[in-house]
């Protein structure tokens, strides 16, 4: 698999996450592990630009994927906005957040719906509430990611 | 998670024979329900035939109007497709009002569809469970039950089915088709997800060895609308959902579909409801005895009584929100 522009070869028996992977074989620890039910989003990834769940994802399933994580895509203006609006505190949760914000930015660029709108002109803090609630934050920094978000989004 | 063999077939006929010659085996479609179950060591397949490379991930018109979803189509592709959203508005509302974005871009629909009906008990391996140890007991009946099913339970289970998407296409009359070695056969969403019963692991009517190939949706020109009730504003399981289509003509009530979720141990058509709003005044007082008819079966328990009420008012708020006229601003 293609991790962060880099081929990798690996060779993991089937059961074995692309969390797990990605953590404990590629020695890649931006994706976190929280709940490991995909329940909090902290191990968010890219799979060919798709915003994924990297816990429940079996790494075999995704061997001819291009895998992104945090560490690919540093430096990026969302990381800056986050340090400027306190979009964290302990910090376990934002990897996961800055990977999902990314492709939420671009499903929404695409003109993907969400619950709370059918392709709304504005990225309103409602619809970026709603399209971020695949990701929790213990620390309650919801407040300063959304304005993180906001601004990068302009 | 316990060790097993992994397996990818090329094609539709290799999956089906793989799973054919191994009593032990299942699909794996995104493998958000599945894996997770898997890691708990409540599924524990001894193989895993991943189907998600089979070309099974198309939404095609269907002759009259329909619309021919495939099974592997991701939930996030499917509540996106513009026919979807222009022709079924009640679909795409309820994939988007289910799990996150995370989740539904794994997510098929063919997963979805095959998602254990499951409860905190269910996962709790101290805990007696009648789906997960069949004759053990079920402890969420004397227990913690407030997300548990009102209609549809028995004394072997009360844990709700949790899918948003199935209450919408049990009220869009789908049709779930399905391959085996032995042939194609077509089953009619409502007839798909089975009462618990006293076998409540016994979840569909499709059999070990057979794949979902994809679903069909007939035509609809009644407007529709999906509206889900829960304990936070997103990414929660419904403590009621209703997914509604009606046409009123007059003021009259000229058609209507109706279902459940949240409430029930499958995705649940208020037919009886239905029956007594068709024909009828499209008038708030309708509504709630339409509702009320509809949950006179219902069984309640101290945790989860208030669904009863919840479900009539939400019921009635939906098929408002379809009154010309009364439409939510």
């Amino acid at each position: 698999m293609r991790v962060n522009g880099v081929e990798e070869k690996l060779d993991v028996e089937p059961w074995v996450s692309l969390l797990d992977a990605l953590r404990e074989r590629l020695g890649v620890t931006g994706p976190k592990k929280g709940c490991d039910q995909g329940a909090c989003g902290a191990c968010t990834v890219l799979a060919d630009g798709m915003r994924i769940n990297a816990c429940l994802a079996l790494a075999v399933q995704y061997a001819d994927k291009e895998i992104t994580t945090i560490e690919g895509v540093t430096p990026h203006p969302l990381q800056e906005a986050f340090v400027r609006h306190d979009g964290f505190q302990c910090g376990y949760c934002t990897p996961g957040q800055i990977c999902s914000a990314i492709a939420m930015l671009d499903e929404y660029a695409a003109g993907m719906p969400s619950a709370v709108s059918d392709g709304a002109p504005q990225l309103t803090e409602a619809e970026i509430r709603e399209r971020m609630s695949g990701n929790l934050c213990r620390c309650g920094a919801y407040n300063g990611i959304v304005d993180a978000i906001k601004e990068v989004a302009g | 998670m316990r060790p097993f063999a992994y397996v990818k077939p090329p094609d539709v006929d290799a999956a089906l024979q793989a799973v054919a010659a191994d009593s032990g085996a299942r699909f794996l479609g995104g493998g958000t329900n599945l894996v997770d179950l898997m890691r708990e060591g409540i599924e524990r397949p001894y193989t895993v035939v991943d189907v998600t490379g089979l070309p099974l991930d198309e939404v095609a018109e269907l002759p009259g109007g329909g619309l021919r979803i495939g099974a592997l189509v991701r939930n996030s592709a499917l509540a996106a497709d513009r026919r979807v959203r222009t022709r079924y508005p009640m679909l795409s509302q309820a994939i988007l009002a289910g799990a996150s974005a995370q989740l539904r871009n794994m997510a098929t629909v063919g997963g979805n569809l095959l998602q254990r009906t499951r409860c905190p008990y269910f996962y709790d391996q101290a805990s007696a469970c009648n789906k997960r140890e069949p004759g053990a007991g079920c402890d969420a009946i004397g227990g913690f039950n407030r997300s548990h099913a009102i209609l549809g339970v028995s004394d072997s289970c009360i844990a709700t089915h949790p899918s948003d998407m199935c209450v919408a296409l049990t009220a869009l009359d789908a049709v779930v088709e399905a391959r085996s070695v032995r042939g194609t056969r077509r089953i009619p969403l409502a007839d798909f997800h089975l009462l618990p019963g006293d076998t409540p692991h016994v979840e569909t009517a499709l059999a070990a060895d057979e794949l979902i190939t994809a679903v069909e949706v007939p035509p609809i020109a009644a407007p529709s609308r999906y509206r889900k009730v829960r304990d936070r504003a997103s990414y929660a399981f419904a403590l009621v959902s209703v997914a509604a289509a009606m046409e009123v003509e007059d003021g009259t009530i000229t058609q209507v579909r109706l279902a459940l979720g949240g409430v029930a141990t499958k995705p649940w058509r208020a037919r009886e409801a239905e029956r007594i709003l068709l024909g009828g005044p499209a008038a708030d007082e309708a509504f709630r005895r339409a509702a009320d008819a509809e949950l006179a079966s219902a069984v309640t328990r101290p945790g989860n009584a208030f669904k009863a009420g919840l479900a009539r008012a939400t019921i009635a708020a939906t098929l408002r929100d379809l009154t010309p006229g009364e439409e939510a601003a």
